[in-house]
């Protein structure tokens, strides 16, 4: 299978014909222009290795998501940085070009922190191996890391090795009312203290705080924080809701913005009452407010803002890039991909 | 040695510290041979150089300048941080400047709030934690050498420590780096957000042993101390046991602070010069520390002590109080030393296996000791795979250097073979070049000469480094290794 992907990557690069990568498509709607002829990753799947008590999985990039999670549940373990799948039939190629992660992201770390290595295939058809399945590897550029977030623009994501990590013994669910500055506060104080905080969501004046651990610490921290417990069910239903954005919150079609933004930063003056996730370092935004506004209110804030969901694309998907890193992405993008075949367009309209 | 400047090569460094010294003060250049030969190695010692010139700049626009200069003049430049690498990453140029950063050693900030602090890359790992201490907040990672080694050297070789399989490596703990290319031009990568437009450049130029860029701040995260921690000592009758052990272990869904494991040859050294009370009838003994809130720790150290005595542990202390926590580790951390007393050399190797197969791998190494009639006693970073054999020789007797080095070359491609890496945290740099062309093939090989060609098309920056050419590696066929004892014996390490 992977010699049929090469095949089409070399005909393709061989009259420049552009190829948009592609696993279930669910995360269509995430990045900029989709142009090219489909490539189907989806016939090259598979857990090929899982040795739980190794922490470490790897998996071609057509498994679904949802079955490698499945397997890793079984042996009591997960992906600790709990990937949205954005609709059924997510593959694990898409999540790791994607390279997103849900709400256990502030306290567990992210998608990239996770990867140990990866085989691609490269814009020249040449299959290529970076890391390897063990936790410590310093040899050579961490190229496996840089595949996060790619959106395929780097090379086709064959196989990746993820660390994985035990589900937590317990998790328990708080509900308080807070108004946004002072949840902003809260979870930052908590975050520096040694609390057992496992994800976090503000929106409408409630926050949402998930503890995960041994019992008697989520037990002790629930007394320490308040407010009202949320019942296992109905627990697991709003962090889903948060993760794959059905939450109500995220329903309609006024544009969605994703602002990351250094988790004490202020309340934002944007019109448009946030989400908040991360402790504080994502918050999402429902907007009709031209980019450059949102944009600049994120960049004064010390992050960036992206177009997530709808919205005039026409205006940049990501945040424009100084010129120094901007010349560092064309230049790697010729490294990897010389003919500009995978995925143009996707992450930035130069590449 | 490294030789001294051929007197043709004078003129070039002449020019060379002229044009630094336009903009920098005279302290700031160095080029005189007494000056320059403390800085003809770093913490591998086998390799020596003495740099054509040394610049001490004290701002960054001063090493913009000086990139700028040496770009202008086509000089080579190898930034240096306090010189404990082990792998000759700071080897300085022959015919070009050594760049340290050793005068940047200021905290710029510390916020308590964000949990960050922002430091320059001079500024010594432990520091950041002994500023962080006031608000009950640390910097994570913890490399033996903390108390020497500098945050820019640990960006550049991705450090780990005896804590990592819980709380990541360098690249886990970096927010932000600030610095420039080899060209001069300003580069900002990441940001005080926990993510950045783009491609991650901040996860690429972590670990890329200054090939790539020079920094000049640095932005890490700072976690919560952790109020209490304790640790488990364990003897095993057998090495595969302890192995087995530790698998269990992580099977239980414990993930330790720290999980060490060490062989008797090990113990036993480091028992006579340090005192630490281990068993020294063990075959191995591991360490298993847990860390967090005082029950938490509670639980943890009573699920690791059933775990381990189902495992056929043949002893199991507990630490009692914090002193005798610091004990059991001071062995560990002394283990290197300690080598130095009953060796007069030894050579460290820093390969990383897949755990399961830790029993093949040590019993491949006590063949290869019967082999080359050399000893190697074997510590370990249980946890993540991370092993360092201990070759111990005598640089005196060719014969035993030569038998070393190719013991080491096959324990190396030993780690390669079982799916492991030839460096699991001492980075390649000169040392491990040549294992470069066990460990990749030649398109990946050209794939990271191509990255390197996108930051520093010239090549000046760190050349020669981790990155071996296909020439090299067609020339060398099968790689050979050089043995390098260590400066600072003392040191705590690893």
């Amino acid at each position: 299978m992977a010699e049929r992907l090469r095949e089409r990557i070399r005909e393709a690069a061989g009259r420049a014909a552009p190829l948009r990568l592609r696993g279930a498509g669910s995360k269509d709607f995430y990045g900029g222009t989709l142009r090219g002829e489909v490539l189907d990753t989806r016939a090259h799947a598979g857990i090929v290795d899982y040795e739980p008590t190794e922490l470490v999985v790897t998996a071609r990039c057509g498994t679904p998501l949802a079955e490698l999670e499945g397997a890793l549940a079984a042996q009591g373990q997960m992906l600790a940085f709990e990937p949205p799948h954005f609709g059924s039939g997510a593959t694990l190629g898409g999540c790791v070009a994607a390279g997103l992660s849900g709400p256990r992201r502030a306290a567990a770390g992210a998608l990239r922190d996770f990867v140990l290595g990866a085989r691609l295939i490269d814009g020249r058809a040449r299959e290529l191996a970076f890391g390897g399945r063990v936790m410590k590897n310093v040899a050579g550029y961490d190229v496996s890391r840089l595949l996060a977030g790619s959106l395929g623009t780097l090379g086709l994501i064959l196989e990746v090795s993820f660390k994985v990590l035990p589900r937590p013994a317990t998790e328990h669910t708080l509900r308080l009312e807070l108004p946004q500055h002072k949840a902003l506060e809260s979870l930052n104080r908590w975050a520096g203290a040694p609390l057992p905080v496992s994800a976090s969501a503000w929106r409408d004046g409630e926050l949402w705080v998930r503890l995960s651990g041994a019992e008697r610490v989520v037990r002790a921290a629930a007394l320490k924080l308040g407010g009202d417990a949320l019942e296992g069910a109905h627990a697991g239903r709003f962090w889903s809701g948060i993760r794959e954005q059905t939450d109500p919150w995220f329903a309609g079609d006024v544009p969605l913005w994703r602002l990351s933004l250094p988790s004490a930063a202020a309340p934002l003056e944007l019109a448009g009452a946030p989400l908040i996730e991360w402790g504080g370092a994502l918050r999402w935004l429902r907007s009709r407010a031209d980019a450059a506004t949102v944009r600049a209110a994120a960049a004064a804030a010390g992050g960036h803002a992206t177009l997530f969901r709808g919205g005039d694309k026409a205006a940049g998907v990501f945040a424009p890039l100084a010129p120094a890193l901007a010349r560092l992405h064309r230049e790697l993008k010729a490294a990897f991909d010389p003919a500009g075949v995978l995925n143009p367009g996707r992450l930035y309209p130069d590449f | 040695m490294g030789e001294a400047l051929p007197v043709a090569g004078r003129e070039r460094q002449r020019a060379v510290a002229q044009a630094l010294r336009a903009f920098l003060p005279e302290r700031a250049v160095l080029w005189q041979e007494e000056d320059t030969r403390p800085y003809e190695c770093d913490g591998l010692t086998a390799y020596r150089q003495v740099p054509m010139v040394v610049a001490l700049p004290e701002t960054e626009a001063q090493v913009q300048e000086i990139l700028r200069a040496c770009h202008a003049l086509q000089v080579p430049v190898v930034p240096r941080g306090a010189g404990t690498g082990l792998s000759g990453g700071a080897l300085p140029p022959g015919d070009g400047v050594l760049l340290s950063l050793a005068k940047f050693m200021r905290i710029v900030r510390v916020d308590p709030v964000a949990r960050i602090a922002v430091v320059q890359p001079g500024v010594r790992n432990l520091a950041i934690s002994d500023a962080a201490a006031p608000y009950g907040l640390y910097y994570a990672p913890d490399p033996s050498s903390q108390i020497a080694c500098t945050i820019g050297g640990n960006v550049a070789e991705n450090s780990g420590g005896v804590h990592c399989l819980k709380y990541g490596l360098t690249v886990h703990n970096v927010l932000r780096v600030r610095g420039y290319a080899a060209d001069g031009e300003p580069l900002d990568f990441g940001a005080e957000a926990l993510d950045a437009p783009g491609f991650d450049l901040l996860a690429l130029v972590v670990g890329s042993e200054g090939m790539l860029a020079v920094a000049t701040e640095i932005t890490v995260k700072l976690l919560p101390k952790p109020p209490a921690a304790r640790v488990v000592m364990a003897s095993f009758d057998d090495l595969q046991k302890a192995g087995d052990a530790v698998a269990a272990v992580i099977a239980a869904g414990i993930i330790p602070a720290g999980l060490e494991m060490m062989d008797r040859p090990a113990t036993r050294a480091v028992e006579e010069f340090v005192g630490a009370g281990y068993d020294l009838e063990a075959a191995a003994i591991l360490l298993c520390e847990a860390d967090g809130l005082p029950e938490e720790v509670e639980d943890e150290i009573a699920k690791v002590k059933e775990v381990l005595t189902r495992a056929g542990a043949t002893r199991l202390t507990v630490s009692r109080d914090e002193a005798e926590r610091l004990r059991f580790w001071s062995g560990r951390k002394a283990a290197f030393p300690a080598m130095g007393r009953i060796s007069p050399d030894y050579y460290c190797m820093d390969g990383t296996i897949p755990r399961k197969r830790l029993g093949e791998v040590l019993g491949f190494i006590g063949d290869l000791e019967k082999k080359y009639g050399l000893r190697c006693p074997n510590v370990f970073h249980a946890g993540d795979g991370n092993l360092h054999p201990l070759i111990l020789f005598d640089a005196n007797d060719a014969g035993e250097l030569k038998r070393t080095e190719a013991f080491a070359a096959e324990v190396l491609e030993k780690c390669v073979a079982v799916g492991g890496t030839i460096t699991g945290e001492h980075g390649v740099g000169v040392e491990k070049i040549n294992e470069m062309c066990v460990q990749f093939g030649s398109e990946e090989l050209e794939l990271f000469h191509a990255v390197k060609r996108a930051y520093d098309p010239a090549g000046l920056l760190n050349p020669g480094k981790a990155v071996p050419t296909l020439a090299r590696c067609a020339e060398f066929g099968r790689r050979h290794v050089h043995a390098g004892a260590l400066p600072h014996a003392r040191l705590p390490r690893f």
